[in-house]
């Protein structure tokens, strides 16, 4: 063997080591996702809290994730946030994602003298145009001298998405945001984040137990009980066994009937659209 | 100093509430102190540091409390925004990447240094209640923190002048005067904030 073929073989090798590494990366690239988790489980106190966790979120995606009480819903969205390290697996994210999160709820003081306006803008890097179009979208103008300790649970829960959007953010994430709220004040709340999911075309993750609240809105379905049981559209998913034997057959009938008068309602929309 | 990181180790893992901690590490503290005191042959005068006397402060004592001082208001400064988030939400400070256990760490610091240096004037009973009541006071009279931050600082500088001329005057021991003043100033703000908010 002589040195040229020695360098050769070198290079050769070299070559695919590169080649390699681009196919990686183009891999990466091609699935675009803001965010994505690989492999993740949480073990804690011996006992498994996420247990393999595969999930990716995409542009414009609206994800909702269901599942009993312990399931590790807020887990994952920690991991996910990276407030919490895994004991296994990786979150891959998109670089500087902005992400907008809104807490379940939080447990301010009521001796601490803060007003709405101030509340939402503490820390936060943004313009006024910004700023104005999230006072509307969220509908907290009338409220924006408050002080934080006189709101009303869904007012509230309008200021706390308020601040988690006043960044642009390319993904929401929400914890049970109308956990606190009556069934109306669910509904106006679930509302008013679909015309904002809409209007800005950004991504949503959330965990909810009202799911036939955002049945309408919500593109996919994860159903996590310390493993992913089903993922889908809501539709496939309420005939979806691991889903029936979880929450019962009467829940996925309630589903199916929203589903069907959701349905409806978008046929109904449909023509009218075409009918202008 | 060891105390203050204590407290905050133990205040993590929140099995108790901070108030009772409070409660156990502030008296555990105080009777070390006074064992230790007592193991120590050289007189130190009890009075002096459980009630302070402003009257032994020395210029360079005063040098020290600027630069105390100075270091504490930069600290405070720098991390406003943060400290507050915190304050308001753990979570939602983690979310904005704001490490809470940094800011309380800052926090504790910066107590840490305003107690060791107001020891001496007003003494350790009265430091809790000089750091409390201006505080309370402005709270009645605001509605930003911000705000409420300088009120009560000026309620604070405030109650010190008139409670040292008081006790100049009437020959009183000067902390427990300044600690009157103030309170004075407390219950006359909740009466006038109670006042206000009627009208």
């Amino acid at each position: 063997m002589n040195v040229k073929q020695f360098i050769n073989y070198d290079l050769l090798i070299l070559f695919k080591i590169q080649s390699s590494k681009k196919d990686c990366h183009q891999k990466m690239k091609s699935t675009n996702a803001l965010i994505s988790a690989h492999n993740i489980s949480v073990i804690k106190n011996e006992k498994v809290i996420l247990d393999n966790i595969e999930i990716e979120i995409k542009k414009n995606d609206f994800l909702t994730i269901i599942g009993p009480n312990g399931a590790g819903k807020t887990m994952l969205l920690k991991c996910l946030m990276e407030f919490y390290k895994p004991n296994s697996g990786q979150i891959i994210k998109k670089t500087n994602l902005k992400i907008g999160y809104m807490p379940q709820s939080i447990n301010i003081i009521n001796t601490m003298p803060m007003s709405v306006q101030n509340f939402i803008t503490v820390r936060k890097k943004f313009d006024d145009i910004s700023y104005r179009q999230v006072v509307s979208e969220t509908k907290i103008k009338k409220i924006i001298n408050k002080q934080l300790s006189v709101l009303s649970g869904g007012e509230m829960q309008r200021v706390l998405l308020a601040r988690s959007l006043l960044n642009n953010p390319e993904l929401l994430i929400l914890d049970e945001p109308a956990q606190n709220l009556d069934i109306s004040g669910q509904i106006y709340f679930y509302n008013l984040l679909q015309s904002i999911y809409l209007k800005r075309g950004l991504s949503i993750l959330m965990v909810s137990h009202d799911l036939h609240l955002v049945m309408a809105s919500t593109k996919k379905v994860l159903c996590l009980s310390n493993h992913i049981c089903c993922i889908g559209k809501p539709q496939q998913i309420t005939k979806d066994p691991e889903f029936i034997s979880m929450f019962g057959k009467d829940m996925a009938n309630i589903m199916a009937v929203y589903q069907h008068s959701n349905e409806i309602k978008k046929v109904q929309h449909n023509n009218t659209i075409t009918g202008e | 100093m060891v105390f203050g990181f204590l407290f905050l180790w133990l205040q993590q893992s929140k099995a108790l509430s901070s108030d009772t901690l409070l409660g156990v590490l502030a008296h555990v503290a105080l009777a070390l102190g006074i064992i230790v005191i007592s193991f120590n042959k050289i007189k130190i005068d009890l009075h002096a540091i459980l009630f302070g006397d402003i009257l032994t402060v020395s210029s360079n004592d005063i040098w020290g409390m600027y630069i105390g001082v100075f270091f504490a208001i930069i600290l405070i400064l720098f991390n406003w925004s943060s400290l507050l988030l915190v304050t308001v939400d753990e979570d939602l400070a983690k979310a904005e990447g704001i490490n809470p256990l940094y800011m309380n760490l800052l926090l504790t610091s910066v107590l840490t240094i305003v107690v060791a240096l107001s020891l001496q004037i007003i003494g350790l009973l009265l430091i809790t209640a000089m750091l409390i009541i201006p505080a309370a006071t402005a709270r009645r009279l605001v509605n930003s923190p911000g705000i409420m931050v300088v009120i009560s600082t000026l309620i604070g500088i405030f109650s010190v002048i008139i409670g040292i001329y008081i006790s100049v005057e009437t020959d009183i021991p000067s902390g427990p005067s300044i600690v009157v003043v103030s309170a004075v100033l407390f219950f006359l703000s909740h009466f006038f904030g109670k006042f206000l908010k009627k009208e």
